[in-house]
């Protein structure tokens, strides 16, 4: 039993000439929600499609739960494609049971599932409804329900929440941190950065085939921080203060200021505080990560 | 193996339990039935129709004698003309046929007279014409003392009975070309429409999923070329119903509406008689039928279905499979990818005409070579089954049929993996000969 649910090794694609993943390295811990970032073309989707054994990759390895991918692992992962779709003639409870079916469970486990997860969204009587009769969001819970019916070790979610509306969104939200609760990993792929800042602990951004950055969400933002802080006081300001450190903004009721590293920022507060400045706040600013995505992808070029 | 299993039974069984599946399964036997009836009240309707004709024969050419026919009644006048045509609306005749007298006897010509309001219809004319040329040749030969029966030794009907060199060999009647060829044709056709019928539906499957976005959920579960696999024979199970299905009720159908509508062999040999200058008697025609049926039964069966089916499997699985790949080619719309299927129709209609041919020259080169080319032998070939061909050939075109299908159906699964995966590119030929070749 290894600490990470998946690592990648050096993981090469290519499509006609055309480079898609070019040596693309990480690890996701057990039971952790890992954001896939990248923009649009970067490489997510092939990555995805290698984990989820749809292609093969040119080289590197990919294990699952420290086996090799193989064969049988299909059945220990859950993917909720970006584009999805299901059949519109067939009818819930069958589609489900198809699914699941492929999935490898056998028909009284596929059956149990089912009626759970229908149970937990009270949504029981629609088993013989058929897919073409429901609404956009409802087709979402179902798809939803056919991504985690087999009881996956690892979910792929990619894009889950667009398209989705605000009620739809905050279950699965929920139902996402309720699976990690029952120890499920679960990769997040998307290119919005609020959501990932919400969700996710562990990131790896992908741009133009290569990882760029990759870590605790937590520790990315210390190392791209720039040792702002944003001060908000009362009484007048010492005359000397832009020699201790500089002054990148000033508004009426506040100011922010840059320091050269870490521990001048105790120095600052003490320097304010003896010169007799009522400190109502003294906040660090920490950047966003669509700022270190920006900077990055912009910066990568 | 299980996973393909699951594959196979949803195509079958969603397809099957659709309703416009049922209506189609059953609505075809129900067109035959409505067929056999429109052709039997068409009969009935045309044997109401009665016709009378007043004759005024001033050569005597008829000697007062002619028989009346079914819907056709006639009637000897010696009414001058003039008056006839002047008082012919009180007259309670439709026509009159004049037979002026007999000038020359030597001339291979003579024209008679038709008077009517009407232009007679084309059934009736020539059978008067029949008629006023039987009686005209008797009156010619009493006229010019002639004997009949040497006459009539000169017609001679000449039968060519193909015998076997090898004593030991079947022994083909003169009617075994005739009954291969029916099969033979019956056989061909129902391969051809098979081939579209079944294969399209493969094609449109494919698309459907595609478009439907189910493709990636659904291959991230089990291989493109599983799940290829079982649609097609999925799909396949689904056409062996529905043939074997209509195989049942079109003769059911058939039979019970001959019997309401009296639409027997008998009024069919009729129209065969007086539409066709036909010759022989209805005593000839039953000896043909029943020579014919005991042709049908002397036929190899064991030799003939068994290949039908393999013709048929091997058939649709070489041409379904290379729909399928053109389906996962196309975008969500149909009409862009129109020009792909060009290339896969073309050989099927070239294989039915060749079919054609064949069934009429069974042992020339053209029908031997197709029938061994594997695009073209699931359709030529059935054709031929029934007239026999060399051991030789049938083993070669089912190596070759077999070895192509198996091959086809790889080569497409190759198109198919990147196809379905492929969206918002118009899609060349040659671009889907390099997919071929990508690696997984």
């Amino acid at each position: 039993m290894t600490n990470n649910i998946l690592s990648l090794d050096n993981i090469v694609k290519t499509y006609d000439k055309n480079v898609a993943v070019d040596g693309v390295s990480f690890d996701v811990p057990r039971g952790s929600i890992f954001g896939l970032l990248g923009p649009n073309g970067a490489g997510k989707t092939s990555l995805i499609r290698i984990i989820t054994t749809i292609t093969r990759s040119d080289s590197g390895t990919v294990f699952l739960d420290g086996e090799r991918l193989g064969g049988s692992h299909p059945e220990q992962i859950g993917y909720m494609p970006e584009e999805r779709g299901l059949y519109r003639k067939m009818k819930v409870g069958e589609h489900l049971t198809y699914l699941a079916r492929l999935k490898g469970l056998n028909a009284i486990a596929a059956r149990e599932q089912i009626n759970y997860w229908l149970e937990k969204f009270e949504i029981r009587d629609w088993w013989n409804k058929k897919v073409e009769e429901l609404s956009k969001g409802m087709q979402q819970k179902i798809q939803f329900i056919a991504t985690v019916v087999h009881q996956p070790k690892l979910l792929i979610l990619d894009e889950p929440f667009s398209g989705l509306d605000p009620v739809n969104t905050n279950l699965i939200k929920q139902e996402i941190h309720h699976l990690q609760g029952e120890g499920v990993s679960i990769i997040f792929s998307t290119h919005r950065m609020e959501q990932v800042e919400e969700i996710c602990e562990h990131i790896v951004l992908i741009n133009q085939g290569r990882n760029v950055l990759e870590g605790k969400v937590s520790d990315i933002k210390n190392k791209f921080k720039k040792n702002l802080y944003r001060i908000q006081f009362s009484g007048e300001l010492p005359a000397g203060l832009e020699t201790r450190a500089q002054i990148v903004e000033q508004t009426p009721n506040g100011i922010t200021m840059q320091v050269g590293d870490e521990a001048e920022s105790n120095k600052l507060l003490q320097y304010l505080l003896q010169h007799g400045v009522v400190v109502r706040s003294f906040n660090e600013i920490l950047p966003t990560l669509n700022e270190i995505f920006i900077r990055q992808v912009k910066g990568g070029d | 193996m299980d996973k393909l299993w699951l594959i196979i039974r949803r195509e079958y069984l969603t397809r099957v339990k659709r309703r416009s599946f049922i209506i189609a399964t059953l609505l075809t036997p129900m067109a035959f039935a409505v067929f056999f009836a429109v052709v039997g009240l068409i009969f009935q309707y045309e044997s109401d129709d009665s016709q009378r004709i007043a004759i005024i024969d001033e050569g005597n050419v008829l000697k007062r004698s002619i028989k009346d026919e079914h819907n056709l009644y006639f009637k000897f006048v010696d009414v001058e003309l003039g008056l006839l045509r002047e008082n012919f609306s009180e007259f309670d005749y439709d026509g009159i046929l004049v037979l002026p007298k007999v000038k020359d006897l030597l001339s291979k010509h003579y024209t008679a007279y038709y008077y009517s309001d009407k232009q007679p219809t084309l059934d009736i004319e020539s059978l008067i014409r029949d008629r006023v040329r039987e009686s005209l040749k008797e009156y010619k030969i009493e006229a010019l003392q002639l004997d009949p029966q040497q006459l009539e030794a000169l017609d001679t009907r000449v039968e060519l009975d193909p015998e076997p060199i090898d004593e030991a060999g079947q022994n083909a009647s003169k009617l075994t070309g005739a009954v291969a060829a029916g099969i033979g044709g019956l056989m061909g056709v129902i391969m051809y429409i098979v081939v579209f019928i079944y294969g399209m539906m493969v094609m449109r499957s494919v698309m459907e999923e595609k478009s439907n976005r189910i493709v990636e959920v659904m291959i991230s579960s089990v291989r493109p070329f599983q799940l290829m696999l079982g649609k097609i024979i999925g799909v396949g199970a689904v056409g062996l119903t529905q043939v074997a299905i209509w195989a049942i009720l079109i003769p059911i159908v058939v039979f019970i509406s001959t019997l309401v509508f009296g639409f027997d062999t008998h009024s069919q040999m009729e129209v065969a008689q007086t539409s066709a200058a036909a010759d022989f008697n209805p005593e000839d025609m039953e000896a043909m039928i029943a020579l014919a049926l005991e042709e049908f039964h002397g036929l190899n069966w064991w030799m003939i279905l068994p290949l039908f089916i393999f013709y048929f499997l091997g058939g649709y699985f070489l041409y379904s499979s290379l729909f399928a790949a053109v389906g996962s080619a196309m975008g969500d719309d149909l009409g862009e990818g129109q020009s792909l299927t060009i290339p896969i129709t073309i050989p099927v209609v070239i294989a039915f005409y060749i079919m054609m041919v064949a069934i009429e020259a069974p042992n020339s080169s053209l029908a031997i070579w197709s029938s061994i080319f594997p695009l073209f032998s699931p359709i030529v070939m059935p054709a031929r089954l029934a007239f026999s061909p060399p051991l030789w050939e049938i083993l070669a075109s089912v190596v070759v049929l077999a070895a192509s299908s198996v091959f086809f159906v790889w080569l497409s699964g190759r198109i198919y993996r990147v196809g379905i995966l492929m969206y918002g590119k118009k899609v060349t030929l040659k671009e889907l000969s390099k997919w071929m070749f990508y690696r997984d």
